[in-house]
């Protein structure tokens, strides 16, 4: 089980990281990307993540109003629901996809959003190119 | 500008039933600022193709190109050595782009992979409204630089209907009255007198009722020789 998780240098890392120095266990399945913004994921990234064979992917960034960039995650937002869009369409389903809002010092939220997209993966089963990538 | 959006995903796997190497063509012109057609949506579109394909095992090879002006056969003459082996293009230029390529190229098919829809501007950021019909008889001098023909939804020349309502149109409560907008405007310009008199009955011929409409400017028409001489494309 593959899950993709494109993570801003801010809120999310700090909050990922708190979570390994306070040995906060969450899935070795998850495979993160640092973005120096949410707002510079791009609806493309998420769909090569997906034909590499990710069976889930979420975009962590601030919590909303609290943004380093101001409005990074408003457009990480607009994107993530344009790629859910597509994934609905290209037949993968948009549950494969969401996005969390996080603060550095939550450490405590790593657990329940990696559990979260992989009992979506348990739900919806692998995707199908994960085995062919 | 041309303001046009991407057919539903679900259309375009449709139209390219059958086609294997496909040419995703996009344009940087007007379809990139209405953000439907550039380089940015080309790539999207071109990648979400392929995990459609890698997805549901169609044989589907999708490369992708942007042009700078997919209406002029000199920047859609740089898709030619992009064509060899191709099936399909599918041009997510307007309407014009698509049947300039495929005018060039008569032996690729040309899918439309956008819904053309009409002139107009950036209202704000993703927001796009329609402001010129392209009547052929401009009477903006006369409206206070508004459009009656198409922001009007009677295309009235001698407004506004019963219809108005607190400077909103009938049709919708978020649609400004154009007639309203009018009186606005040329009271803001000291210019209300031009309300007193009637405008009369439009000419419509040079609409669109008489067949595609051909615009010649004799200055800059070359002749056979030049054409010849500059090996112009026919």
């Amino acid at each position: 089980m593959r899950v993709v998780g494109f993570i801003c240098g801010h809120g999310a890392e700090g909050a990922f990281d708190q979570a390994g120095e306070r040995r906060i266990q969450y899935s070795p399945d998850v495979m993160l990307i640092m973005m120096p913004c949410a707002g510079r994921v791009d609806v493309l990234h998420i769909l090569r993540a997906f034909r590499e064979g990710a069976d889930a992917a979420f975009v962590g960034c601030c919590l909303e109003g609290n943004c380093h960039h101001v409005y990074g995650n408003i457009e990480a937002r607009k994107r993530v629901e344009q790629a859910q869009g597509i994934l609905e369409s290209v037949g993968l389903g948009a549950r494969r996809l969401e996005i969390f809002h996080l603060a550095s010092n939550q450490a405590w939220k790593v657990p329940q959003l990696t559990e979260e997209m992989l009992s979506r993966v348990q739900e919806l089963g692998p995707n199908p190119l994960g085995a062919r990538a | 500008m041309i303001i046009a959006e991407q057919k539903p995903l679900e259309e375009i796997f449709k139209l390219l039933q059958g086609h294997e190497r496909i040419l995703v063509a996009g344009c940087r012109s007007c379809v990139a600022i209405c953000l439907a057609g550039g380089e940015k949506e080309v790539g999207v579109l071109a990648e979400a193709l392929r995990l459609r394909a890698a997805l549901a095992q169609l044989p589907w090879q999708v490369d992708e190109a942007t042009v700078e002006r997919q209406c002029e056969k000199e920047w859609v003459s740089e898709l030619a050595p992009l064509l060899k082996g191709k099936d399909a293009v599918l041009s997510i230029a307007c309407g014009v782009g698509a049947q300039t390529i495929q005018a060039m190229y008569p032996q690729v098919r040309v899918l439309p992979g956008l819904n053309t829809s009409n002139m107009g501007a950036p209202e704000e950021a993703g927001v796009f409204m329609e402001k010129c019909g392209g009547c052929g008889d401009c009477v903006l001098h006369l409206t206070g630089g508004i459009c009656p023909i198409v922001r009007c939804a009677k295309s009235l020349l001698n407004g506004p209907c019963g219809g108005s309502q607190d400077g909103k149109c009938e049709i919708s409560p978020e649609v400004p009255c154009a007639w309203d907008q009018i009186y606005r405007s040329l009271e803001g310009l000291g210019r209300l007198e031009l309300l007193e008199e009637p405008i009369p009955p439009k000419n419509w011929m040079p609409s669109r009722s008489g067949g595609p409409r051909k615009v010649v400017r004799p200055e800059a028409v070359m002749t056979e020789e030049q054409k010849r001489q500059k090996g112009v494309r026919p």
